[in-house]
């Protein structure tokens, strides 16, 4: 055993995993060798068309073996048929011990994932998060080498250092044209932005587009080329529109969400970094939404103007860009019909690479341009420590998304976050997984008050200028214990020794495990 | 106290919770629980329940509590209401401090 | 004038997920409601409810109030009787028209109090102006016990005893705003005025405040806690008022220092009424978490 940085306990070696504990954010790589890829060059096929007589023939033509990996990315959200489609197909081709590597959380039902990896289909699954059947599986035992996850922005690293090394990439699009030409802005399948498929379309050795709109040569916009593309699988269905993105979202009308996120608003404009031209990331949620919202306003009243928002795309934002507010979008996702549409009507609302929305190794994300970013939680502790992926009874609930990027980059990182949610506690003594380093967080704001941590670099700039407000200024300790007041003292989850998940850091060392849970 | 009918308190809305309660004449208690929080407050719910029942003097019933996530002093008052509507009685309030 | 009581906020003795959200937000008063907002068959309920909230989780930093159920209705006794034991700041009472029904209630929260240990007198009580007779009593009511600390105006009731049509704009209760104020004013005790209930005016809230405040009142009712913030920041001294209101009193400090008797600021004379006004102002912005230096 071994502790790392953030005090967790972690075995050396999990199966074939060798683990490299977390030392602490911000580190330098050990690599000097050029980025990972698995690309090979290729004649383009003259003339014709690489449209597959059917999705099965593709992945056949393929040469996809047992072992191997394939990769899917997460912008057709809850809607998604590819993923279903796919496994069901290498099923039938008796595929065996494919290691499953989504670009995010993936929670596709009927067929669910689990029952690929029953059947052993799917031995191994790299992601960002894990939930329902699948979730419940995996911290039962039922793999037995660990789930990998990492964030938006370790993914990228990842698949650059080689810990990930994609076979065939599923990627699917909206639209498509027969040389493999694809976009999610256009077709009745809109998604939006295909941010998370550009890093496996350019690294993959072989790339398939899927989709169930074949147009016109040459399919313009087109998020990803035909050049990286090998095969175009025409299918039926590539999911369900309904769920890829529901209309705009509209503001919440709890009062305690409210409440927080009017908090939220008043804080970044209390900083003396609320100035033209300055930078945020709001994201999705209904406390991040009215945030947005609310912060607009005050931006209104004050006549200040944003340079750029980033990350996961909400028509609020687009919104403020059609109102002058916000001068460009930076796009890796758009979570509404009104985002993902937004792209094609706004030049300057910009489609961007995930790996350059969040990969610190690359030679410039984004996020680190960004002044104010807000991160969701499920639980923070009296260290600042953030868990995003399990719940109240250890159970896997979300997926790391951008949080760990956002906290480690974003000048002023925010977590939102109330201080109960019905019975259960969300700032607690120790989070029971941890997602994010408590260093890398400024504060937290709660329906209770704001509690700024003392360790932050910018602790002494934010105390000054919180100080001039009428905001409740607490400890994390005063939270917690407020916390415990109310919900009673929860009794702890009792874990066995088996490691079921691996939680990874930016750079890839292992912030966390999650053990399975004893029943 | 004795149970003389079935009777209901509380609500399956969110941060509530709904206790049901029936005569167990000579049987004890027997209290289960369903709740979203089970596994980290199971224990401390019964243990409750059982400790608001035995205030009142409820020695025998069967209580089922559906459990939304309230507060324990939520829980509690939610028990000692259903065990007063079970026994056909309205509490005194001048029994209490 | 150690509590403020700009903002009261009510929430249901029966909805324990709003019952968990009240004491978070900014309202000065929170009132726990066994009247209204519960139905008749849910009486027993809620006031176990509400006792075990009052008693034993109790929200700090907040004025607490227990709104007990009509003068006349068959479940006030037993109200008081766990209201009372429960130890809230005050008892609401809603419809008061006679100084006799305010007495009748002190006699029995004091009969309460004994029973439980509690000091005689510590209850206090808001009584709600909510008819033509409450209006017309108001000074009596106001001083009918010295537990009264309050009269609030309940307009949906006024203006139905009256036969008026209740309006946005308001102009059927100016008499019964003006006529309690004063009622207050005379009997010492805090006047707090009606709701505002079209929670999405925030315009209209805005203005129907500042009006209220213009008049003196010392506080309203808000219907959600959407409304508390912007009621709070009217009934608040503004800056303008704290930074005199601190002139004034620097001023009575620097004669007093010299040994002068007539105090001026600005070549008029500081005078006792002047003071009260300063030291209210200054003790209000105070309550208020208003920085004032």
């Amino acid at each position: 055993m071994v502790k790392n940085a953030v005090g967790r306990e972690l075995p050396e070696k999990i199966g074939n995993y060798v683990v490299k504990p977390y030392k602490g954010p911000g580190a330098e790589l050990d690599w000097d060798k050029p980025a990972c890829t698995n690309r090979v060059p290729r004649l383009s096929p003259a003339g014709g068309s690489k449209v597959a007589a059917s999705l099965k023939d593709a992945i056949i033509k393929s040469g996809l073996k047992d072992g191997q990996t394939i990769s899917f990315h997460h912008c057709f959200r809850e809607g998604d048929h590819i993923i279903g489609q796919v496994l069901t197909i290498c099923r039938e081709l008796g595929l065996k011990g494919l290691t499953f590597a989504p670009s995010a959380v993936v929670n596709v039902k009927n067929p669910s994932v689990i029952d690929f990896v029953k059947d052993g289909t799917i031995t191994n699954i790299q992601a960002s998060g894990i939930r329902g059947s699948l979730g419940d599986g995996v911290l039962e035992g039922c793999m037995e080498n660990p789930v990998i996850l990492r964030s938006h922005g370790a993914r990228p690293r990842a698949i650059e250092m080689g810990e990930l090394s994609i076979d065939v990439a599923f990627i699917g699009a909206s639209a498509a044209d027969d040389y493999g030409n694809c976009t999610g802005q256009i077709g009745p399948n809109a998604c939006g932005s295909l941010g998370y498929a550009m890093i496996d379309a350019y690294t993959a050795k072989h790339v398939i587009v899927v989709t169930d709109n074949l147009v016109e040569y040459p399919c313009c916009p087109a998020s990803i080329s035909q050049m990286y593309v090998d095969q175009v699988a025409v299918v039926e269905d590539i999911g369900d529109p309904a769920k890829i993105g529901a209309g705009a979202a509209r503001m919440t009308k709890n009062p305690r969400d409210l409440n927080i996120a009017a908090k939220c608003a008043e804080v970044i404009t209390a900083s003396r970094r609320f100035k033209d031209g300055f930078s945020f990331q709001t994201g999705v949620g209904a406390i991040p939404i009215a945030a947005t919202i609310y912060l607009s306003e005050k931006m209104e009243e004050q006549g200040i103007k944003a340079s750029f928002t980033l990350g996961g795309t909400t028509s609020n934002m687009v919104d403020m860009f059609r109102k002058g507010q916000i001068r460009v979008i930076e796009s890796s996702q758009s979570f509404d019909a009104v985002a993902a549409r937004a792209i094609i009507e706004e030049p300057n609302i910009v489609e961007i690479d995930n790996a350059l929305y969040a990969d610190p190794y690359t030679k410039g994300s984004i996020l680190s341009k960004l002044d104010f970013g807000l991160l969701a939680a499920l639980e923070v502790d009296t260290d600042f420590n953030v868990n995003i992926l399990t719940g109240s009874s250890g159970e896997m609930m979300a997926g790391m998304g951008g949080g760990p990027d956002v906290a480690a980059d974003a000048a002023v990182s925010i977590v939102v976050v109330p201080i109960v949610r019905g019975r259960t506690p969300s700032i607690t003594k120790r989070v029971f997984t941890c997602c994010t380093p408590g260093d890398t967080i400024a504060m937290v704001i709660t329906e209770a008050g704001i509690a700024l941590n003392p360790k932050y670099p910018l602790y002494e700039e934010l105390k000054e200028d919180l100080e001039k407000t009428n905001l409740k200024l607490v400890t994390i300790e005063e939270l917690q214990q407020l916390a415990e007041s109310l919900c009673g003292t929860p009794k702890p989850i009792e874990t066995t020794d088996k490691v079921c998940v691996v939680v990874e850091y930016r750079d890839g060392t292992v912030i966390d495990v999650i053990r399975q849970i004893k029943k | 106290m004795e149970l003389k009918k079935p009777a209901v308190a509380g609500t399956v809305e969110s941060c509530d919770c709904q206790v049901s309660i029936f005569p167990n004449p000579g049987q004890g208690l027997d209290v289960s629980v369903e709740s979203n929080v089970k596994a980290i407050f199971g224990d401390s719910i019964i243990e409750s329940t059982k400790d608001e029942l035995a205030k009142h003097g409820v020695k025998d019933a069967i209580v089922q509590i559906n459990d939304k996530g309230a507060f324990d002093w939520i829980i509690r008052a939610r028990v000692a209401c259903a065990a007063y509507r079970a026994a056909e009685q309205k509490f005194n309030w001048k029994e209490v401090e | 004038m150690a509590n403020l009581k700009r903002t009261s906020l009510y929430a249901p003795g029966t909805n324990p997920s709003f019952m968990a959200t009240v004491p978070f937000f900014n309202e000065d008063c929170i009132v726990y409601d066994l009247e209204d907002a519960v139905a008749i068959s849910e009486k027993d309920a809620a006031r176990f409810m509400v006792y075990n909230t009052v008693r034993y989780h109790r929200p700090k930093d907040k004025y607490v109030l227990i709104r007990v159920n009509g003068l006349d209705s068959e479940f006030l006794d037993d109200d008081l009787e766990c209201a009372v034991r429960a130890r809230p700041d005050a008892i609401r009472l809603p419809k008061v028209e006679f100084p006799e029904q305010v007495k009748k209630v002190d006699e029995r929260i004091t009969e309460i109090e004994k029973a439980a240990g509690i000091e005689v007198g510590k209850t206090k009580l808001w009584c709600n102006c909510e008819s033509y007779w409450g209006a017309l009593n108001c000074q009596a009511i106001c001083e009918a016990s010295p537990r009264v600390e309050a009269m609030a105006i309940g307009a949906e009731d006024y203006t139905a005893s009256m036969r008026a049509t209740r309006t946005k704009e308001g102009k059927e209760i100016e008499y019964v705003r003006n006529m309690v104020l004063m009622g207050c004013r005379a009997a010492g005790v805090e006047a707090l005025d009606v709701v505002f209930s079209d929670i999405n005016d925030t315009e209209g809230l805005i203005r129907d405040t500042q009006y209220s405040k213009t008049l003196g009142f010392d506080g309203k009712t808000v219907v959600n806690p959407r409304q508390i913030d912007t009621v709070n920041s009217i009934f608040a001294p503004s800056a303008k008022e704290i930074k005199y209101a601190k002139r004034v009193m620097a001023a009575i400090e620097d004669g007093r220092r010299r040994g002068v008797g007539a105090v001026t600021l600005d070549g008029s004379m500081i005078d006792k009424p002047m003071e009260r006004r300063a030291e209210t102002t200054l003790a209000q912005a105070k309550a208020a978490g208003i920085k004032i230096d």
